[in-house]
Order: structure tokens, then sequence, then C-alpha cells
């Protein structure tokens, strides 16, 4: 695809390594003989939050929605912290993934209302601002950004995106063929 | 497509506008621009949507692959060896 691969400090090259740091703590926590679905699930979930942050760490905060990520997984384990056991940290989880979903569907529909009246100069950029709702919801961070930023941040985030998937699907393939 | 005119209420103009959404276009490999030539900029989105959405889901599936092999994976053997095997391709 592109050159850069070879690069040691290349954002591919800081995510492998990092990862693969974040992998290796994670192994040592658990005893390797302990394999119960419980263990697997939080082994899962904390892989998943060690491919995200890698991934939001190695961009170093250049942009809004590595930023964005950094400070919810940094405010999610806060909450974590606070919370008395696991099962209720996920109910929050669940609640807030619930409450985002609610407001942007009466946001969407607001959007729809006011543009309305403004369908003849805006015909492109009505159906814009409704599909754009529906992008701030993916993106990090992306309900505070005007439109110009969002459809930035979008492409960098998009690309970092495949990377991750790229280098965690080699990861995956090389140790499931040992 | 848009008109060229001025929208002062706008802070982004028409071409910034298509310049981002045509770049957005290029990411999508499934709206390869030799095959589709323009697409309208609600199509790219949706598209985009979709997209960030399925690499998303491949995240959390090799997350749970990861954690599934994680037991038998020997890390403590890895060094630059492996990681620049990883980034050969």
């Amino acid at each position: 695809m592109d050159s850069q691969h070879l690069n040691p400090s290349s954002l591919k090259s800081r995510f492998t390594a990092r990862f693969l740091r974040a992998l290796i703590k994670i192994n040592a926590q658990k005893p390797i003989s302990s394999s119960s679905p419980r263990d697997i699930f939080q082994r899962y979930q904390r892989i998943k939050v060690a491919a995200d942050k890698s991934m939001a760490y190695s961009v170093r905060s250049r942009r809004t929605w590595s930023r964005a990520t950094l400070w919810k997984l940094r405010s999610r384990s806060r909450r974590r912290l606070a919370s008395s056991g696991r099962r209720s940290s996920i109910k929050t989880r669940t609640t807030t993934t619930t409450t985002t979903t609610t407001t942007s569907t009466n946001h969407r529909a607001a959007i729809v209302e006011k543009t309305s009246h403004e369908k003849e100069n805006k015909e492109d950029h009505v159906g814009l601002a409704v599909q754009a709702e529906e992008l701030r919801e993916l993106v990090p961070g992306g309900e505070s950004m005007d439109l110009c930023n969002l459809l930035d941040e979008t492409a960098h985030y998009i690309k970092c995106l495949t990377t991750q998937v790229q280098v965690m699907k080699k990861i995956a393939n090389l140790y499931s063929l040992e | 497509m848009s008109s060229q005119r001025p929208t002062s209420s706008n802070k982004i103009t028409d071409d910034e506008l298509n310049a981002l959404i045509l770049r957005l276009q290029t990411l999508l490999p499934q709206l390869d621009q030799s095959r589709h030539g323009r697409v309208s900029a609600a199509k790219v989105l949706n598209e985009i949507c979709s997209y960030i959405r399925r690499l998303q889901n491949e995240v959390d599936g090799l997350s749970g692959r990861l954690s599934q092999c994680l037991d038998s994976m020997d890390l403590t053997g890895f060094d630059a060896e492996i990681v620049r095997d990883l980034l050969q391709q």
C-alpha cells in the first residue's frame, strides 16, 4: 500500500509496538492456566481497550478524535475504579449508549425540521446534515465538530482504523498458527 | 450538483465540501472512482458510516480472537524481529 510501513516512526510501527507491549501486560496479568469464559471476556475487553488506546496514543493527540478517545477511556476507567464492582460499570456503559441513541434521534428530527426551510438554497447540505449526524456518533468527539472538521477527522480516523485492523489481523494470524 | 453561489452564511464553501467528500470517497474501496465516477455526497457519507461500523466490528472480532489465543501466545520472545516481520507486508 504505502512505503511508510518500513519507517520505524510511522503510525503503523508506533501502534504495533505499543499494542504488543499492552498484550504482554495483559498476558502477564492472569495465570496462563485460567481460561474460564469470564476471564476470556475480561481479556477481550482489555484487549479492545488496549487496541483503541494504543492507536489514540500513537496519534499523539494531534487529532480531536484521538483526544476524545483518550478522554473517554480515562473517564471510564475512573468510573470503574469508583464503582463497587465490574457488573455496575458494564451497566453504566449500556445506559450511556442508549442515552446517546435517543439524543441523536431527537437531534436528527430537529435538523430535518430546521433544514426544510432552507431547502431551496442548500439541497445537498440538507442530505449532508442528516448523514453527518450519523457520522458524529461514530467518530469519537464528533458531536462538537463543525462539518468541515468532522469530514477531515473522519478521513484520518478511517486511515487509523484500517491500520489498526491490519496489524491486529496479522498478530492474530501469527499467533493462531503457533 | 451544488451551485458556485457564494454562501456567506456558510463558513465552508461548496468547493471545500466537495474536496473533503471526494477525499472520503477515495478511502472507500467499494466506491472506486474509476468505476463509479462522481457519487452524491450523501451516498459517500452513508457508505463511510457503514465502513466505519464494519471496521469497528472487525476490531471487536479481532480482540475476541486475540483473547482466545492470548493464553498460548509466547510473547516473552517478542522482539524487533517479530515486529519487522509483522510490518513487512
